[in-house]
């Protein structure tokens, strides 16, 4: 069974939602790893949790990029193996330089914590494979900085993959969907390999019908099924 | 070794939109301030620094900003750099 590792910050605080949806609910192994921790063996997918490391000081993720446990996390983005950045996740990945772009405050100055749809743009990655191409999935975002912007190249898309975008009911691209003003609507972005994943939404939160959407179970199914297969062709990542 | 108080002045690019200014606009023409047609906000670092020369501390504030005070894909920064 694929090993999950949880990393957490200081200031993180969706580590143990993460953990239970994984080993919960999904009853995977899954390990909460220490930001001081400088080895991440043994473990075939990394989840970098919401949160506000080092309380979002100077800008959020931008102390955390420092941290110990950043030097393995970039061999293994860099090798191929799976990692999903959630929320404040994502922006450290951004800031880590692991995923191009940046985040501005929401255009509306507000922290937004709603219900979102986004639709699958992508599906050639570790996290979308099991998934169809403009398939919508109903996933909640909290935030204050979700909104993303790309770097001013803007128009090259080499070295990135957008792979979820917000969207209205029906799939459709309207601002009125947009949370946060995030540029082109874009909710979750990959590198060019695919293998790397940020997304704004929590997959984690809605793990349960209890908690009002199963959808982002689909994302982790979608990663076992990704790392069994990888497996059962005698690859290593 | 001298000392050098270094001012480190950060801002958005003026192609990124910047939410806080907007709300600061907002804000002074609700307060009755006429005129103001743009407001921007930005961050200010103050170091306190030792080194030989100001080109010294130059380089080293220009190299903190790049990696860590300043997001280049989003910020412009500038450095002030004053013997104390």
């Amino acid at each position: 069974m694929p090993n999950f590792g949880v990393l957490f910050f200081p200031g993180s605080n969706c580590d143990h939602d993460c953990y239970h949806a994984i080993r919960k609910t999904l009853g995977q192994p899954c390990d909460l790893i220490w930001h001081e921790e400088t080895s991440l063996a043994g473990i075939d997918c990394v989840v970098i949790p919401g949160g506000f490391s080092y309380g979002d000081y100077l800008r959020a993720g931008a102390i955390s990029q420092f941290s110990p446990v950043v030097s393995p996390l970039r061999e293994f983005a860099e090798s191929g193996v799976p990692v999903i950045g959630i929320c404040n996740g994502f922006q450290i990945l951004v800031e880590s330089g692991l995923l191009p772009g940046a985040f501005i405050h929401n255009s509306s100055l507000k922290f937004v914590c709603r219900w979102t749809n986004v639709r699958v743009e992508d599906t050639d990655t570790p996290f979308t494979c099991t998934l169809r191409k403009g398939e919508v999935l109903k996933l909640p975002v909290a935030n204050a900085q979700g909104n993303f912007v790309l770097p001013p190249d803007g128009n090259s898309s080499q070295g990135r993959r957008i792979v979820l975008r917000y969207c209205g009911d029906g799939g459709a691209l309207t601002s009125e969907a947009n949370p946060s003003g995030a540029e082109d609507n874009i909710a979750g972005i990959a590198n060019g390999r695919g293998n790397v994943l940020g997304m704004m939404p929590h997959p984690e939160r809605s793990f349960e019908s209890l908690l009002g959407s199963e959808d982002g179970k689909k994302m982790f199914e979608s990663v076992i099924s990704w790392i069994k297969s990888r497996n059962a062709d005698g690859k290593t990542v | 070794m001298k000392q050098f108080s270094v001012k480190i002045e950060v801002k958005l690019k003026a192609v990124v939109l910047d939410p806080q200014g907007k709300a600061v606009l907002n804000a002074l023409s609700g307060l009755g301030f006429s005129g103001v047609s743009d407001a921007r906000v930005g961050k200010i670092v103050e170091l306190t620094m030792e080194g030989e020369s100001s080109e010294e501390i130059g380089r080293k504030a220009d190299e903190m900003c790049r990696k860590l005070l300043s997001n280049p894909v989003i910020e412009d920064f500038s450095v002030e750099i004053m013997e104390k």
